[in-house]
């Protein structure tokens, strides 16, 4: 496990200049993009689908701090949230005739507003690396959040500010109308701004970003103000943050003050992590995965915050550098063709794993139904069972397959564990 | 004066129990580095575990028994979780007590449920202590005080009376040093980190009682927790007391008061056109404006004295 020993921020992910593989790349993206709606047309599908992009965005945004400036905020929503609010506003502008602009560059305001809030709270915020500024950043979001009810002009009160995305002409038959159309308008901006932030990843801001991430000693010595470059981070970060919350507005058609608030801060703190901090494209993952538990999963059930508090747990204790980092290491084991090698222990922990989640879902799931439900009626379905929680057979069932799944997870662990060192010990002499 | 003595005695009350809070906050994080955030998700399983233990055998016991618990549960955290996650640095531990603080509300949902439990405060102190102007003074608030005052003496007499104290004082400064000494430094951390969870678990009896025990109030005092140790500088424990009673008393007076800005002008004979974003900013209440205030005063402290009241570095 050498590459997890590594420092917590692992290396930037780097291609060659110019090469048919980024052509390739990008150009797949795109595709990919423009044919999902083909494959997945259902509303439910589609409307995830646009909120992953969102998010996707925020995420990319946040990890300008996180992973490539080494800021860690609990205070990102402030941006996005604003953004959001200013857009909403200026599309009711539009409504009202009072403004002439065009709602598909309306993200534009979002993230020029942010960018601007960004400059303001950056100023104060930025004075600090490491602890300081997460806890400056975690005042500063809670400061925002409370205003937001105190100022019901302009943040709406409880109800938010409501608007309607329709408004003006048509243009070229694009009313924003059908969810279709928005799906294409955010990936759209989606693909645009994956793009321009990983193009400032490369540039020399960008750089050195990593620099005074890393070592801010050595920055200032050689001649560059940390706080200089953090303050810049931070303001391109909060423009694409406030373009994502733009985005959001024209979405959903409402702001509310939740948009500012600390869960949402959390929760792209989250994604970003779980995703990978030390990849470009970590993000893009992690904004997927945690949207899908967001949307999806807390459709299913009560307890998907319990879960998903559970895997950013796991991730942080055993994977620090996220899905996008295992992804990569595999890739590297599969390159030097051995990933034969782990394959059955693979399928020996992934096994075990689901059967003691299998019981431990079913145990929460029962638990849930137990207190909310059981007056009415007291059978669960789960996993195409009918669990009846007032008898004690599912109970003895459900902690027995938890039981027995855990059992096996450990020697089937310990297993690939062997199995990893070995590969990563023979992927050491073929470089030595 | 009536008003002023009354919200007075209240703010101290309080004040004292955010010091319980930020004390082993701020005690954890000069040892070792890690800003706890699930600091007040210890506070919110004390007051549950003493609401469950008050309903078994009484309050009195539970007074006992929960912090002692909470200690557990804090050791165990750090000897399972934080010592697992400490080789990938400081964001990395940050990180863990984020997403458990997460886990506790979540485990408090599924035990407790999400609605508010009836956790009251026991009928020996539900009785007025002593009138000021004829303001009655509740005796849980004086009790409140007198357990808060207990600790921080009993905290004091710890740190730099006993043996383990000195201990704990010279593994702040030089861990290595102590270390080499034969000290079980890692097994210190662990005592300092269960012993601030049991701190908290204790402020949490008696704070649960006091207001509401809900599984969002660990969220509600948490962040004024980090406000107070912002202020009163990282690390240093007097500048937590301070900071503390200064929050408690800025949190309870400015909830009372009622002025604002358009009223202000008003006495003096200025009157502001109506309708417009200044007049709606200018007409905000010093109660309208209490939840931020705290933030608002961290935000200056750290404009103006980064280092906050106290502190003794950046």
């Amino acid at each position: 496990m050498r590459s997890l020993n590594a420092p917590f921020f692992v290396q930037t992910l780097k291609f060659k200049p110019l090469n048919v593989e980024r052509w390739l790349l990008w150009g797949g993206a795109a595709v990919v993009l423009v044919a999902l709606p083909l494959v997945v047309h259902k509303g439910f599908a589609l409307t995830l689908l646009s909120q992953m992009g969102i998010m996707v965005i925020f995420a990319l945004s946040y990890n300008m701090l996180l992973g490539q400036g080494g800021m860690l905020s609990f205070g990102h929503a402030v941006y996005s949230g604003l953004g959001a609010y200013f857009a909403i506003h200026a599309l009711n502008l539009i409504a009202k005739g009072a403004l002439v602009f065009p709602v598909t560059l309306l993200p534009l305001v979002g993230g020029v507003f942010g960018a601007l809030s960004g400059v303001i709270f950056g100023w104060v915020t930025t004075k600090k690396s490491g602890t300081t500024f997460a806890m400056i950043s975690l005042g500063i979001g809670e400061m925002v959040a409370a205003c937001s009810l105190m100022l019901p002009g302009f943040f709406g009160g409880e109800g938010g500010v409501t608007g309607n995305r329709q408004v003006g002409r048509p243009f070229l038959g694009i009313s924003y109308g059908p969810e279709i159309q928005v799906y294409y308008l955010i990936a759209a901006w989606m693909f645009v701004s994956t793009a321009v932030m990983f193009a400032l990843s490369q540039t020399p801001l960008g750089r050195i970003a990593n620099a005074v991430r890393d070592n801010p000693e050595r920055a200032e010595f050689i001649g560059y103000d940390t706080q200089v470059v953090r303050f810049l981070q931070l303001v391109l970060a909060s423009f694409f943050a406030g373009a994502s919350g733009a985005l959001s507005a024209i979405n959903f058609e409402i702001v509310t003050a939740e948009n500012v608030g600390m869960l949402r801060s959390g929760g792209v703190l989250v994604a970003t992590f779980i995703g990978g901090v030390g990849f470009f494209f970590g993000p893009i993952l992690g904004a997927v995965i945690f949207t899908f538990f967001a949307v999806a999963i807390s459709s299913a059930t009560k307890a998907w915050l319990l879960y998903l508090g559970l895997f950013f747990i796991a991730m942080v204790m055993f994977a620090p550098g996220g899905v996008a980092s295992l992804i990569v290491l595999n890739l590297r084991v599969a390159k030097a063709a051995l990933f034969a090698r782990l394959v059955p222990a693979y399928g020996a922990a992934i096994a075990a794993s689901l059967i003691a989640l299998g019981g431990f879902v079913a145990i929460i799931e029962m638990i849930y139904h137990l207190e909310l439900e059981a007056m009415n009626d007291p059978v669960l379905k789960l996993f195409g069972l009918r669990l009846d929680v007032t008898a004690p057979a599912p109970w003895v069932g459900a902690v027995a397959v938890f039981v027995a799944g855990s059992a096996l997870w450990w020697p089937a662990w310990r297993w690939l564990r062997r199995r990893w060192d070995e590969v990563q010990l023979r992927l050491g002499e073929g470089i030595a | 004066m009536e008003f002023f003595l009354a919200t007075l005695l209240d703010s101290v009350a309080y004040g004292l129990l955010l010091f319980m809070l930020s004390s082993g906050l701020t005690l954890i994080f000069s040892m070792m580095g890690v800003l706890n955030f699930a600091h007040a998700s210890f506070y919110m399983l004390g007051a549950y575990f003493a609401y469950a233990i008050s309903t078994k055998i009484g309050f009195w016991p539970a007074l006992v028994v929960a912090p002692a618990l909470v200690g557990g549960v804090g050791m165990l955290v750090e000897r399972y979780g934080l010592r697992t996650v400490h080789r990938y640095g400081h964001v990395a531990e940050l990180l863990f007590t984020f997403g458990l603080a997460y886990l506790i509300e979540e485990l408090v949902h599924l035990v407790w449920g999400r609605l508010p439990v009836d956790y009251r405060i026991p009928p020996e102190l539900d009785r007025p202590l002593f009138a000021i102007y004829g303001t009655n003074f509740p005796a849980y608030r004086g009790f409140m005080m007198l357990v808060s005052v207990g600790m921080l003496v009993a905290l004091y007499y710890t740190l730099t009376r006993t043996r383990i104290g000195l201990i704990i004082q010279a593994a702040l400064a030089f861990p290595h040093m102590v270390e080499a000494l034969g000290h079980n430094v890692p097994r210190v951390f662990m005592l300092v980190f269960g012993g601030g969870a049991a701190l908290a678990g204790l402020a949490g009896v008696i704070g649960g009682a006091a207001f509401v025990t809900e599984p969002g109030m660990a969220a509600l005092v948490g962040s004024i927790v980090f406000v107070v140790v912002v202020v009163g500088g990282m690390g240093s424990l007097t500048g937590a007391f301070i900071a503390s009673l200064l929050i408690g008393c800025l949190q309870t007076f400015s909830v009372a008061l009622d002025w604002s800005l358009v009223g202000a002008l008003k006495t003096l004979g200025v009157a502001l056109p109506s309708g417009t974003l200044l007049t709606e900013i200018a007409g905000i209440t010093v109660s309208q404006a209490a939840p931020v205030l705290p933030y608002l005063l961290m935000v200056l402290v750290l404009i103006f004295r980064p280092r906050g009241l106290m502190g003794t570095r950046d």
